[in-house]
């Protein structure tokens, strides 16, 4: 009945259009990366075999990418357009970006272990630098201060911290606790330094000036480490469900008994990856303990009387009041820096594992 | 809540008095020692700020000739670790939040983490044996061949040790933080708007422009300005980085740079004695200041956006 028209048949001709553009394949990036790469170790290679001089990785390696960025964005804006090559380019640089934050960790990381493994060694633990001019001697009595003040100080801010984040998150209503809130935030921007000059204000008052003690220098940390505890376990207290304290409120239980059976427990792991994480914090201040512990060569274990070293300190002094020859006050230092890396990834290590393992678990 | 909620007492316990009393306790005693710092700092630095150069030898006329310098130093080096941190950082951010995949996300920011770890006289170690050596040879081209540009004018430092390189080090404690907020803010990024974007044919990066980047605008203000209120207190690496000489200079490249207060406390202070601790300690406070300052103003910005976040 009805006369179709009969249709034209359909052609593939290509529309040109950015979405139906040509696209790069998926190798496409790997294998320019490869050819900059290859050609910078070219250039590298023939740089350095005229100048007579090796062959310099870094450069090479850093040549190489740069060749990439430019050449990826030519590659793509010819086949895929500029939207794409666009994208492309950004991708590279971001990429680039956490690249170059790599480098300095990696440099520190194998400087610090070659350097410091020279010294690494028994003596090291073992000894103070008590009549030590020259090579030898050790940093014991710089750990050990370094434990005594640490350990003094997340004695004070542990329980201030973790009351105050209870009071923050249990009980502080209104102008105080929001004052408090203010004020550890404040506390938190705290030059480190500053809170050594505190410290030693305070002793001076007291002891008169030129005062430098071990208490000082745990003071002077403990207004560092505080805040960092009070952040940390209010935010972990904040994660207890809100069902936990309520249940308890109908069996009839205290509010008290309610915060120390139900509450702590369900967050302590949280609370302890974060005092860990903060005595890793202090553990490496040097400012402070410079200005309110002083520094001495000898060991030291009385908080309340003389001058303490401390490990940062040690490493500090070390390079700072070099003496003859300086190689062994430059190994010192390295192997003094190396203790100091470990202690504090041990800590952030122990900390996460604590974080992982003990953690609730509030699955059903 | 109904209208009648008039909030029923619990019955106190001894305990519960002996808890929240502690609690309290321990509450006050922040806003205790805060108030301890200010008023300690200032009881030691008011002789300091009229002190002149008979009374204490570290001064040359008074008090502000001596802390002018200082001050601009401090801020000048910060600035100057800011400019190199916040696009490192925001790249680093954008790449862990949105380009790396998924499964590899938490380990690459566990790792820039680890850089916050490392103690700041590591990083003066660091500093003045390896960067500034390797660093020396591009301030010498640069100087040679860009010396007419006023920041990289000549003579170029023999040692590398120069207010850029302690800016790069400052730049190098001061990412782990900023990248941290920023991945925070770009990871709360509602899905909804970055999933419309992709739906509409935009590219990843026209994505991130249109939907991440404005979204995390404050974010990126505020971590730059905790950032900065950072360097700004940094003390060890630029006490050892730095060869200063206490000069108002913007010239980046030569052997005399002007020093920051925390430094000049950190190396000065074990040989002072008495008013000179005295001035020391005022240059602390308006350290203090300074950094209190400014880390007001980022807590503001923060807490202006807590109006207007979420997806909306």
């Amino acid at each position: 009945m009805t006369v179709t028209t009969p249709q034209e048949p359909r052609t593939a001709t290509p529309i040109a259009n950015s979405l139906t553009a040509g696209r790069l394949p998926a190798s496409a990036p790997w294998v320019i990366l490869g050819v900059a790469m290859a050609v910078s170790a070219a250039l590298f290679a023939i740089v350095g075999f005229a100048a007579g001089a090796g062959f310099d990785w870094g450069g090479a390696i850093a040549v190489g990418g740069l060749l990439y960025i430019p050449s990826i964005w030519i590659f793509s804006r010819l086949v895929e357009g500029a939207r794409r090559a666009t994208d492309r380019l950004v991708t590279a640089l971001v990429t680039a970006a956490f690249v170059l934050a790599m480098i300095p960790l990696i440099s520190l990381a194998i400087t610090v272990i070659t350097l410091g493994a020279s010294r690494f060694d028994v003596e090291f633990f073992t000894s103070s630098m008590r009549n030590v001019t020259g090579e030898g001697g050790g940093a014991l009595h710089a750990i050990v201060g370094t434990l005594l003040m640490t350990g003094t100080a997340a004695i004070i801010s542990i329980p201030i911290g973790l009351l105050a984040s209870i009071y923050l998150v249990e009980y502080g209503r209104g102008r105080l606790a929001q004052g408090i809130t203010f004020l550890v935030d404040v506390m938190t921007g705290i030059p480190s330094i500053v809170a050594g000059l505190f410290a030693y204000a305070l002793f001076a008052i007291f002891f008169g000036p030129g005062v430098r003690l071990g208490i000082a220098g745990a003071i002077a940390l403990a207004v560092l480490m505080i805040p960092v505890v009070v952040r940390s376990s209010e935010e972990m207290l904040r994660l207890v469900p809100n069902e936990l304290r309520e249940a308890a409120y109908a069996l009839g239980v205290p509010k008290w008994l309610t915060i120390l059976k139900v509450v702590l427990p369900t967050s302590i792991a949280g609370i302890t990856t974060g005092i860990m994480l903060s005595i890793a914090r202090v553990i490496g201040e040097t400012a402070p303990l410079l200005i309110a512990a002083g520094f001495t060569q000898s060991m030291n274990y009385n908080l309340f009387e003389g001058r303490m070293s401390s490990l940062p300190v040690f490493v500090y002094t070390q390079y700072a009041n070099q003496g003859n020859p300086p190689e062994a006050y430059l190994d010192r230092a390295w192997a003094g820096a190396l203790t100091l890396i470990l202690i504090v990834m041990a800590l952030n290590l122990i900390a996460r594992l604590i974080a992982r393992f003990f953690a609730p678990k509030f699955g059903r | 809540m109904s209208s009648a909620a008039t909030t029923i007492k619990a019955k106190q316990r001894p305990g519960d008095r002996v808890f929240s009393g502690s609690a309290v306790f321990a509450g006050s005693m922040i806003l205790v020692t805060l108030a301890a710092v200010a008023i300690f700092l200032i009881v030691q630095s008011v002789p300091a700020l009229f002190a002149t150069s008979e009374e204490a030898s570290i001064l040359t006329t008074n008090f502000w000739d001596y802390v002018w310098p200082l001050l601009f130093g401090t801020v000048w080096a910060a600035a100057l670790a800011l400019l190199m941190a916040l696009p490192v950082s925001i790249g680093i951010a954008l790449f862990i939040s949105h380009y790396a995949p998924r499964r590899l996300a938490s380990v690459l920011g566990y790792i820039v983490d680890l850089l916050a770890a490392v103690p700041s006289v590591v990083f003066g170690l660091w500093g003045i044996g390896v960067l500034a050596p390797a660093v020396q040879p591009v301030y010498s081209w640069l100087v040679e061949n860009l010396g007419w540009f006023p920041l990289f004018a000549g003579p170029v430092s023999g040692t590398g040790r120069t207010i850029l390189t302690a800016a790069i080090v400052l730049a190098v404690m001061v990412l782990p933080i900023m990248t941290a907020i920023c991945r925070e803010v770009f990871l709360q990024t509602p899905v909804l708007h970055e999933e419309a974007a992709l739906a509409l044919g935009a590219t990843r990066w026209e994505m991130i422009r249109m939907a991440v980047l404005p979204f995390g605008r404050s974010g990126i203000v505020s971590a730059s300005v905790l950032g900065l209120g950072r360097a700004l207190g940094e003390t060890m690496a630029v006490a050892m980085v730095l060869s200063a000489t206490g000069v108002i200079s913007f010239q980046l490249l030569t052997s005399v740079n002007p020093s920051t207060i925390a430094a000049n406390i950190a190396l000065s202070f074990p040989e002072a004695y008495g008013l000179n601790v005295n001035v020391l300690i005022a240059t602390g406070l308006i350290l203090f200041v300074v950094t209190f300052a400014v880390n007001a103003f980022a807590r503001w910005i923060v807490s202006r956006r807590k109006d207007f976040s979420g997806a909306n």
